[in-house]
C-alpha cells in the first residue's frame, strides 16, 4: 500500500520536474532580444574589421556563401546563432505540399510523445523493494497467527506435536553404500562368503516383505476391538430388550410408554426447529393416533373395568377419581395438537419480564386514560397465580411439590402487592402537588422535565425493587440452606448503574430524591477491596458477621468523599468545626444544596453509631458454663439460681485499650492477625481481575483426597508434556493443517537470479578474470 | 459347639498380582475431608521445598578441548550427539550417554567461527578464521581414511557465522554480508548487504524457512527473505546484538541477546516495540537458544552464569552458575527439551538439566501422578510469601550479586532523575518513554 503510494508521487514529482524543465526551453527559441543581439553583433563586426585591418588577416579572407540575409564578404556572419532550430519552422513548409504527409505524421508522433521519466534512484527502488517484500513476508506470517494463540492458550501441549513413523531401512540399503576396511571386517565377511551366506542379497524372504506392508500391527488391533466392541454392545442391546419383555408389572410399561411419550414430544419439539418439514411428517403421525384414538374406546369409560369403577363410583372417592382420570387422558389424547405455542414455559417467563419492567413504564402513560390500571395488573397476577394452580392441578404426580412452589410464589406476590399501593399512593401524592403546581403556574419547563424524569426514575427503582423482592422470595423458597454472602452479592442492575453514568454529577435541578437513590446506589454497589483477607479464615463465623460491617466502613468513606473535605457543614453535632473562614457566594451556594441533598441522613450520628458496635464487637466476651439442670430441677420456665451462674461464669479478662480511643473520627479494626497474615497473599495477583475468583482458586481442592480419580487426573494435567529420547522438530505447516509452499526455496532463487548484487557481480568478474 | 468368627474372604482383600488393583471404597463427603486449603497449603510448601532441595541440575563436564569453546551444534537427528568447535579451530563431536569425545577434527587455522549441522544429520558445516567454508561427513572416516573435510570453499573474507536451511541443501554464511549458498556450488546463489558494518550471526528460521535474520555490529537486527533475495527491514538497538535465535513453535517471534545485558524477544511483523525485554543478567549476553518447546529459552551470558526465561516473562525462571564456569560463550537447548549444554571460556562443555529439580530416568505411574500434582500445588499457591520465597530463592556467586545489587542503585537513579526531569518541567515536553521503546532507537525499512 504505502509503496505503491511512494511509487506514484515519485511518478508525479518526476513529471512535475519534466514540466518545470519544459517552459525553459521554449522562450530561447523566439527571438525576444532581437535588438540587443543586433547592437552586440555590431560591435562585433566592428571589432573585427579592425583587427582585419591588422594585415596578416587580410588574405585569410575568403568569400563565402551563406545562408543568412546580409552576407559579409570579410566573414561569416553570425547571424542567427541565438535562435534555436523549432520544429515548427521546419513543419511550415511540409504543410503545403502533400507528397510529405508521412514525414509530418511522423513528425507529429515524436511532438506528441513525452519523455521518458528519470529512473529513481537506486536507494529508492531498494527500498520499495524492501518494503513490498516486508509486506508480503508479513502477509504470509500471519496465517500463524490462529494456530499460536491455540497453542499458547491450549491447556495442555503434547511434544512432539506430530507422530514419527520409525523409518525401516532395509540391511541391503545399509550394505550399499559400506565396505568391509579394517582387518576385522574383513575377516568376517571372508567367513560369511565362505560359508555362502546373503550378504547384499535382500535379508527378507518375499513373504515378509508383503507382512510388513500389509496392515500394521496397532490397526489390526485397533479393528479387531472395534468388532469386539460393536458384538459386545449388539449383545446387550438384545440381552436387555428381552429382559424388559419378560417384565410383566403393568405398571412398568405404563411408566415406560409414558416416558416414551415424553421424549417423543421433546424430539419433535426439536426437530421442529432443526427441520420443519420432518416435523410436519412427524405431525401427521400425531394426528393420525389421535385419530386412532379418537376411534377407539379406549379411555372412554366403557371398558369392563370402567363400568365396575362407574358402579363404585357413587360411594368410592377413589373410583371416582380413576374414572376422571381416565376421562382426562383421553382429552389429553385427543386434544389437537398445537403448533403455534411452542412452550408454556417460556410463555409463563416473558408473562413475568412484562409483569416487572414494561408494564410498570407503560402505566406512567395509561394513567391518564384510565383510572386505576392497578386492577388490571392484579388481574394479571392473579391469572398467573391461577395459571400456577393449574398447572398444579394438570400434573397430579408433582402435586405435593409444586404446593410447595405456589406457596413461594405467594409471598412475592404479596409484597408486590404492599409495594404497589405504596406506589400508588405516592403517586397519587405527586399528582396533588403537579396540580398545585400547575394552579401556582410554576411549571417551568425545567421542572417539568425533572418531574417526569423523577417519575420515570421511580418507576424504575420500583421495578427493580419488585424484582430484587421477588428474586429474594425465591431464594427463600428454593435454597435453605444458602451462604448469607449469597444474599450479599445480589447482582446490581446493570441498568441501575448505567443510568448512574450518564448523569452528570451535581445537576442543580435534581431532586432531593435522586440523591437518595444515589446513596442507595452506593449501597449497592460493591467495592473490590484490595486487601486479600484470609481465604479459609473466611469459614469462622466470626469473619462472616464482621464482612458487612467492614464495607458499610468503605461507604462512609465514600460519603465523606461526596461531601468534600471541607463538610463539616452540617453542624448538629458537637463536633469541633474549623475556622470559620469567609467564603465565596458560590462555595455557599455548593455547601447550601450539599446540606439540602443530605438534610436527611446524619452521616456522622451514624459513623458513631458504628463505632460504638465495632468497640461493643471487640470486647472480649465472657464465657457462661452453666450447665441448667445440673444439681439442681431443670425444664420449661426454670433458670438456673443466680449463685450457679455466679459461680460458672468466666469473666473475660479486661483486653488492650482500643487503638482509636482517642481518636474520635477514625475506626481501627484489630481483627487482623498478623500471624495468619504472614502467610496471605497481600495483592491481587496479576490475571485476576476480583479477589472473590482468587478466593475461589484457592478454594477448590485438586487432590485425590478431595476428588475421584479422575476428576483428579484431570485438575492435574501438566502444561507441557515431552517425551524422552524423542527429538522435538519445529512446528510445521503441514502438521496444522496448512499447505507448504510447493517450490522449495532453493528453486525460487534461483528463477530469479535478478539480483545479484553489484558489488557481488563485480566480485565475480574479477575471480572469472583471475 | 460352634463359635462364629468374623471371617473374610481373601480374595476380597488381597492382590493377586501386583497389577491388580484393588477397589478401595472411598467416600468424598467434604465434611469428611475437612480442612482442605490448609492441607494442600502444606503440601504445596513441601512440595516447594523439596523442589528446592532436589534442585541439582549439573550433569556433566566434557572436558577435551585445548581451547575456549566458540561454538555448538546438535545433532538433527541424534539426541546424544552433540558438536562443538573451539577458538584453536579444533571441532569435536561428542557422545552424551557415555560423555565421551567420539571424534576430534583440526578443522580450521584460528577460530572456529561457527558451526552448523546439516538438517538430515550427514554432515556439518563450519567456518573458521581462514576464510573457509568446510563441510565435514558425521561418521567418523572410516578405516584407513584421511581425516578430511567433503568440500572446502575459499572465501575472500573472513565467515563469521554459518546457518543450514531446515529443509533444502542451502546455508547462508555471514561476515561483511550474508551470502546463500547452494551446496553444490562454489559461488554463493545470492548475497544480501544492507550497511556496511561486519555481520556477527545470521539464522534461519525454521518454520517459514526463507526468511533469515542476522545481527551486524552497528547495532543492528537485519531481516532478510530468501526467495525474493532482499532485506526486508532493520531495527537498530541501543547496543550490539551478539545474536538471534527463532522460536521454533512461533514463526515470527525471535529473541535477541544484546550487550546491554538485556534479551529482547520481538514480533517481526512490529519491530519498533519488542514483545518482551528480558532482563537479569549482569553483562553482556553472548548467545540465546530455544526450548524446542519454543516456551522457553536460555541465554549465556558474560558474566560467568546462564539463565532460563520464559518466553512472555521478562524476568528469569532459573540461573545456573559454578564455580569454574568462566564467561559462557555459546548454549544450546537439546531438541528433546530435557538438557541444556553450554560452552565456556575454560575450555569445558557442561550439560545441566532443564529444570533444576527433575528426577531423571523412568518414572512409575505413581510417580508422575505425585510430580504432576505436586505441580500443580505449587502453580496454585505460588502467590502465598512462604512459597513465593522458597521457590525463588536462588544462590549466587558474590561478584553477580555485588553486580546486582550495583546495577540496582543505578537504575534506580536514572529513574528518579526521570521522574524528576517530568516533575520539574512543562508538562507534555518530556516525553515519557515506555520501558520497551527505549531500548529500540529506530526501524529503518
Amino acid at each position: 500500500m504505502s509503496t505503491n503510494q511512494a511509487v506514484e508521487s515519485l511518478l508525479a514529482l518526476s513529471q512535475q520536474e519534466d514540466l518545470v524543465d519544459l517552459p525553459k526551453d521554449y522562450p530561447l527559441s523566439a527571438s525576444e532580444d532581437e535588438g540587443d543581439s543586433d547592437g552586440e553583433r555590431k560591435h562585433q563586426k566592428l571589432l573585427e574589421a579592425i583587427s582585419s585591418l591588422g594585415g596578416k588577416n587580410r588574405q585569410k579572407l575568403a568569400e563565402r556563401s551563406e545562408a543568412s540575409l546580409k552576407v559579409s564578404e570579410f566573414n561569416v556572419s553570425s547571424e542567427g546563432l541565438g535562435e534555436k532550430l523549432v520544429l515548427a519552422d521546419l513543419l511550415e513548409p511540409v504543410k503545403t505540399s502533400s507528397s510529405l504527409a508521412t514525414v509530418r505524421k511522423h513528425l507529429n508522433r515524436v511532438k506528441s510523445k513525452k519523455t521518458v521519466e528519470v529512473p529513481l534512484n537506486k536507494e529508492e527502488v531498494e527500498r520499495i523493494h524492501r518494503e513490498v517484500a516486508f509486506n508480503k513476508t508479513s502477509h504470509v506470517l500471519s496465517k500463524w497467527d490462529p494456530i499460536i494463540l491455540k497453542n499458547r492458550q491450549a491447556e495442555q501441549l503434547v511434544f512432539p506435536l506430530e507422530k514419527e513413523q520409525p523409518a525401516f531401512a532395509p540391511i541391503e540399503h545399509m550394505l550399499s553404500g559400506w565396505k568391509a576396511r579394517s582387518p576385522l571386517e574383513q575377516e568376517i565377511f571372508n567367513l560369511l562368503h565362505k560359508n555362502k551366506q546373503p550378504v547384499t542379497d535382500p535379508l527378507l524372504n518375499p513373504v515378509e516383505k508383503a507382512s510388513l506392508k500389509a496392515m500394521s500391527l496397532e490397526e489390526a488391533k485397533m479393528r479387531r476391538a472395534e468388532l469386539q466392541r460393536a458384538r459386545a454392545l449388539q449383545s446387550y442391546y438384545e440381552a436387555r430388550t428381552r429382559r424388559e419383555k419378560k417384565i410383566k408389572s403393568k405398571k412398568y410399561h405404563r411408566v415406560m410408554k409414558k416416558a416414551k411419550g415424553k421424549q417423543a414430544l421433546k424430539e419433535f419439539e426439536q426437530l421442529q426447529k432443526v427441520n420443519p418439514t420432518a416435523a410436519l411428517e412427524e405431525l401427521e403421525k400425531i394426528e393420525k393416533a389421535r385419530m386412532m384414538e379418537r376411534m377407539s374406546l379406549k379411555h372412554q369409560n366403557s371398558g369392563k373395568w370402567a363400568k365396575s369403577k362407574a358402579i363404585m363410583a357413587k360411594y368410592d372417592l377413589e373410583a371416582r377419581k380413576a374414572m376422571q382420570e381416565q376421562l382426562a387422558k383421553n382429552k389429553e389424547l385427543t386434544q389437537r395438537l398445537q403448533v403455534a405455542s411452542e412452550s408454556e414455559e417460556e410463555e409463563g417467563g416473558t408473562e413475568v419480564e412484562e409483569l416487572l419492567v414494561p408494564d410498570a413504564v407503560n402505566e406512567a402513560q395509561m394513567n391518564a386514560e384510565e383510572p386505576n390500571p392497578w386492577m388490571l395488573r392484579s388481574c394479571t397476577s392473579d391469572a398467573k397465580e391461577a395459571g400456577i394452580q393449574e398447572d398444579a392441578e394438570q400434573l397430579p404426580e408433582l402435586l405435593d411439590h409444586n404446593v410447595s412452589e405456589s406457596e413461594g410464589d405467594e409471598r412475592p406476590v404479596a409484597e408486590e402487592e404492599i409495594l404497589l399501593k405504596e406506589f400508588e399512593e405516592r403517586r397519587s401524592l405527586r399528582k396533588r402537588s403537579k396540580l398545585n403546581q400547575d394552579a401556582e403556574s410554576v411549571g417551568s419547563q425545567e421542572t417539568k422535565d425533572s418531574i417526569s424524569q423523577e417519575v420515570l426514575f421511580e418507576l424504575r427503582t420500583l421495578s427493580q425493587k419488585l424484582k430484587e423482592n421477588h428474586q429474594s422470595g425465591k431464594q427463600k423458597a428454593s435454597s435453605v440452606g444458602t451462604f448469607p454472602q449469597v444474599q450479599r452479592e445480589e447482582p446490581v442492575p446493570e441498568e441501575e448503574e448505567s443510568l448512574l453514568l450518564q448523569r452528570p454529577e451535581r445537576v442543580q435541578t435534581l431532586e432531593e430524591l435522586e440523591e437518595l437513590e444515589k446513596e442507595e446506589c452506593f449501597q449497592n454497589k460493591e467495592l473490590p477491596s484490595p486487601i486479600l483477607e484470609g481465604h479459609w479464615l473466611k469459614k469462622n463465623p466470626n469473619n462472616q458477621t464482621d464482612a458487612p460491617k467492614k464495607k458499610k466502613k468503605e461507604q462512609m468513606i465514600d460519603l465523606q468523599n461526596l461531601l468534600t473535605t471541607k463538610s463539616p457543614s452540617v453542624k448538629s453535632l458537637a463536633v469541633p468545626t474549623t475556622i470559620e473562614e469567609l467564603e465565596d457566594e458560590a462555595e455557599t451556594d455548593q455547601k447550601q444544596m450539599i446540606k439540602e441533598a443530605f438534610a436527611g441522613d446524619d452521616v456522622i450520628r451514624d459513623f458513631l453509631k458504628e463505632k460504638r458496635e465495632a468497640m461493643e464487637a471487640s470486647k472480649p466476651q465472657d464465657v457462661d458454663l452453666t450447665l441448667p439442670g445440673w444439681g439442681e430441677w431443670g425444664g420449661m420456665g426454670l433458670k438456673p439460681s443466680a449463685k450457679k451462674r455466679c459461680q460458672f461464669l468466666i469473666k473475660a479478662p479486661e483486653g488492650p485499650p482500643r487503638k482509636d480511643k482517642n481518636l474520635p473520627n477514625v475506626i481501627i479494626s484489630e481483627k487482623r492477625n498478623i500471624h495468619a497474615a504472614a502467610h496471605q497473599v497481600r495483592a491481587l495477583p496479576y490475571p485476576f481481575t476480583h479477589h472473590q475468583q482468587f478466593e475461589r482458586t484457592i478454594q477448590t481442592p485438586i487432590g485425590s483426597t478431595w476428588n475421584t480419580q479422575r476428576a483428579f487426573q484431570k485438575l492435574t494435567t501438566p502444561k507441557i508434556v515431552t517425551k524422552a529420547g524423542h527429538t522435538i522438530k519445529p512446528i510445521k505447516a503441514e502438521d496444522v493443517g496448512y499447505r507448504s509452499s510447493a517450490r522449495s526455496d532453493l528453486s525460487v532463487i534461483q528463477r530469479n537470479p535478478k539480483r545479484l548484487s553489484a558489488h557481488h557481480k563485480k566480485q565475480l568478474k574479477k575471480n572469472s578474470i583471475d | 459347639m460352634k463359635v462364629k468368627m468374623l471371617s473374610r474372604n481373601p480374595d476380597n482383600y488381597v492382590r493377586e498380582t501386583k497389577l491388580d488393583l484393588q477397589r478401595v471404597p472411598r467416600n468424598y463427603d467434604p465434611t469428611l475431608h475437612p480442612f482442605e486449603v490448609p492441607r494442600e497449603y502444606v503440601r504445596a510448601l513441601n512440595a516447594t521445598k523439596l523442589e528446592r532441595v532436589f534442585a541439582k541440575p549439573f550433569l556433566a563436564s566434557l572436558d577435551g578441548h585445548r581451547d575456549g569453546v566458540n561454538c555448538l551444534a546438535k545433532h538433527p537427528k541424534s539426541l546424544a550427539t552433540v558438536l562443538s568447535g573451539a577458538c584453536d579451530g579444533e571441532v569435536r563431536i561428542w557422545n552424551l550417554t557415555k560423555q565421551k569425545c567420539i571424534r576430534a577434527i583440526q578443522a580450521h587455522e584460528g577460530f572456529v567461527r561457527g558451526m552448523c549441522t546439516r538438517f538430515c544429520g550427514t554432515s556439518f558445516f563450519t567456518v573458521g578464521d581462514d576464510k573457509t567454508v568446510k563441510q565435514w561427513k558425521m561418521d567418523a572416516p572410516a578405516y584407513g581414511e584421511e581425516e578430511e573435510p567433503l568440500h572446502t570453499i575459499l572465501g575472500k573474507t573472513v565467515y563469521t557465522g554459518i546457518d543450514h536451511h531446515w529443509k533444502e541443501a542451502v546455508f547462508a554464511t555471514c561476515g561483511q554480508q550474508v551470502d546463500i549458498w547452494d551446496e553444490q556450488r562454489t559461488s554463493p546463489i545470492c548475497s544480501m548487504t544492507w550497511g556496511f558494518d561486519s555481520i556477527s550471526s545470521v539464522k534461519f528460521n525454521p518454520i517459514e524457512t526463507f526468511l533469515l535474520g542476522s545481527c551486524a555490529s552497528d547495532r543492528n537486527i537485519v531481516l532478510y527473505d530468501m526467495r525474493q533475495s532482499t532485506p526486508l527491514k532493520k531495527v537498530i538497538l541501543d547496543m550490539r546484538t551478539n545474536t538471534i535465535c527463532w522460536n521454533p513453535m512461533e514463526a515470527f517471534i525471535f529473541t535477541a541477546a544484546n550487550e546491554d545485558y538485556n534479551l529482547y524477544t520481538f514480533d517481526m511483523r512490529a519491530l519498533d516495540t519488542p514483545v518482551v525485554v528480558h532482563k537479569d543478567h549482569v553483562s553482556a549476553v553472548l548467545d540465546v537458544d530455544y526450548s524446542p518447546t519454543g516456551k522457553e529459552f536460555v541465554s549465556a551470558s558474560f558474566d560467568k552464569s546462564i539463565r532460563i526465561f520464559p518466553v512472555d516473562k521478562s524476568r528469569s525462571r532459573e540461573v545456573y552458575h559454578t564455580k569454574r564456569m568462566q564467561h559462557v560463550i555459546c548454549v544450546k537447548w537439546t531438541s528433546d527439551s530435557k538438557y541444556i549444554m553450554c560452552g565456556s571460556d575454560e575450555m569445558n562443555i557442561r550439560l545441566w538439566k532443564a529444570n533444576a529439580s527433575e528426577k531423571l530416568g523412568v518414572l512409575t505411574s505413581r510417580e508422575k501422578a505425585a510430580k504432576d500434582y505436586n505441580q500443580k500445588l505449587k502453580e496454585k499457591f505460588r502467590h502465598h510469601p512462604h512459597i513465593k520465597r522458597i521457590a525463588r530463592h536462588r544462590h549466587l556467586p558474590k561478584s553477580i550479586y555485588s553486580q546486582i545489587q550495583e546495577q540496582r542503585i543505578m537504575k534506580e537513579a536514572r529513574r528518579r532523575k526521570e521522574i524528576n526531569r517530568l516533575k520539574h518541567s512543562k508538562p507534555g515536553s518530556v516525553p515519557v518513554v515506555s520501558e520497551k521503546k527505549k531500548h529500540v532507537v529506530a526501524v529503518v525499512k
